[in-house]
């Protein structure tokens, strides 16, 4: 298998934080790979540093090929290829649920009007929200919000996407209708890193998990010797703190 | 009472005074319709121009927001009229009034802009920039609609004071409002023209006054 997305010595710090210590990371092409940890581990921060929305203090990331790092690299035309969904959707309130696809569209693509207005109809109708493209987030429960935001960043036909705890903001109730989504994404072929506390889901879709704990990655395997033969004691203590 | 009614309300003298008042009136609109979107652009631009990583800029914009913050518009204007001809540059009254309001404005409207800038969580900008979308373009498509909208009252209302302060044009003889009522008055050596100059500013603003008031009822709900 190919990798697609790969980091090396990642390192972030936030003045004498380190919130990275120095991680390497592959990612193959069809994966679907969990990210677990207690909070305050990295698991977002390293999420976030794949497509630069956090700067790395040091490390390299390779994407398609492509040096992330360096500064002749057009970031902006790499980040349309890593589709990344948010915990709190950030979702743009002032735009209607096809606006909110439609805004990259246009302004980054350079599509019509009309011509990205179709796309977004069949991004919504694909997350089972065509009935909804008229709609402002304001009025869209939890759940449907994080499919519009997973739409949105669909439409841009990403190679990858990053999920930073895509349902921890939903009631429980609405967090089954996202990781359907993510499931049919999953069956689609999607390569997709998934940070995310939802252990089920992990241990029924994810092709390997990764454990990491203070900055680094302590442990990482299939999901069934991660959850069932765990080796460090770190990744036994997390499971026994979250049930598992 | 009489000498009240004849010296303030004095109807004989507004009528004759009304068609210079009237004029006046259409010389504060006009000024009002140049220095408003002028200090609009130029606050939006001072508080873009504010959020530069660049630290020399930044410092700089802050130095001009908090000088023509702290120097009195009427002072400003004085200045820029009186002055800029020792400059070599003889400008009309009402250009004089663009420049000292733009100065002035800006700086207003830039703090307007700036908190309405910082109202927006980062994860709109965070969202935006994953999409591909630059710096500018999250600004603009994004963040500037959602701030604009949180601060329209404030913007609204400052845009009254605005109109209000067009006033002091009248000290470097531009023929507005109160400069005509005061012409008026010392030709026809009655206050009533005075009276009428700020009945019509009552005119002008109340319904603006009417419609922020409302704003800003709807917003503190």
């Amino acid at each position: 298998m190919a990798a697609i997305l790969e980091a090396r010595g990642l390192w972030k710090s936030f003045g004498d934080f380190d919130a990275l210590k120095g991680v390497d990371f592959t990612l193959n092409a069809g994966e679907l790979v969990f990210v677990i940890g207690p909070s305050g581990s990295g698991k977002s921060t390293m999420l976030r540093c794949f497509n630069r929305l956090e700067e790395p203090t040091d490390g390299s990331v390779m994407f398609e090929g492509v040096d992330l790092m360096n500064r002749s690299v057009d970031i902006n035309l790499m980040r349309r290829r890593l589709g990344m969904v948010f915990q709190q959707f950030n979702l743009y309130p002032h735009l209607t649920a096809r606006d909110n696809v439609t805004l990259a569209l246009r302004k980054v693509l350079g599509k019509s009007r009309a011509e990205a207005n179709e796309i977004a109809e069949a991004m919504l109708d694909r997350v089972g929200l065509g009935d909804k493209a008229d709609s402002h987030p304001g009025a869209l429960s939890g759940g449907q919000q994080q499919r519009v935001a997973i739409a949105r960043a669909l439409a841009l036909e990403p190679s990858v996407m990053l999920f930073d705890e895509p349902t921890s903001a939903l009631d429980p109730e609405l967090v089954g209708s996202v990781l359907q989504v993510m499931q049919q994404l999953r069956e689609a072929g999607m390569t997709m890193v998934v940070v995310s506390h939802e252990m089920r889901f992990a241990r029924a879709a994810a092709d390997r998990v990764i454990f990491m704990a203070d900055g680094e990655i302590l442990e990482e395997g299939t999901p069934d010797k991660i959850f069932g033969a765990p080796e460090h004691a770190r990744t036994r203590e997390f499971m026994q703190e979250i049930g598992q | 009472m009489e000498m009240l009614i004849y010296n303030f309300f004095n109807f004989e003298i507004m009528a004759e005074a009304f068609p210079l008042l009237l004029r006046g009136a259409g010389q504060t609109l006009l000024l009002c319709a140049a220095v408003i979107p002028l200090g609009l652009l130029g606050g939006l631009i001072v508080a873009l121009a504010a959020r530069t990583r660049r630290r020399v800029l930044r410092y700089a914009v802050i130095a001009f927001i908090d000088l023509f913050r702290a120097v009195p518009p009427l002072v400003l204007l004085i200045f820029v009229y009186a002055g800029l001809p020792f400059a070599g540059l003889d400008i009309s009254p009402f250009a004089a009034v663009c420049i000292a309001f733009l100065l002035n404005n800006s700086a207003y409207f830039a703090e307007i802009f700036r908190a309405g800038i910082e109202s927006i969580g980062a994860g709109q900008t965070e969202a935006a920039r994953s999409t591909g979308l630059g710096r500018l373009q999250t600004m603009a498509y994004v963040v500037l609609p959602q701030a604009t909208r949180n601060v329209l009252p404030d913007l609204l209302s400052n845009s009254i004071e605005v109109v209000k302060l067009t006033s002091i044009a009248s000290v470097v003889s531009f023929q507005e409002l109160l400069y005509s009522a005061d012409m008026a008055r010392s030709l026809t050596y009655n206050s009533s023209p005075l009276v009428m100059a700020a009945a019509m500013y009552l005119v002008l603003l109340w319904p603006v006054v009417r419609i922020l008031s409302r704003m800003e009822h709807r917003v503190g709900q």
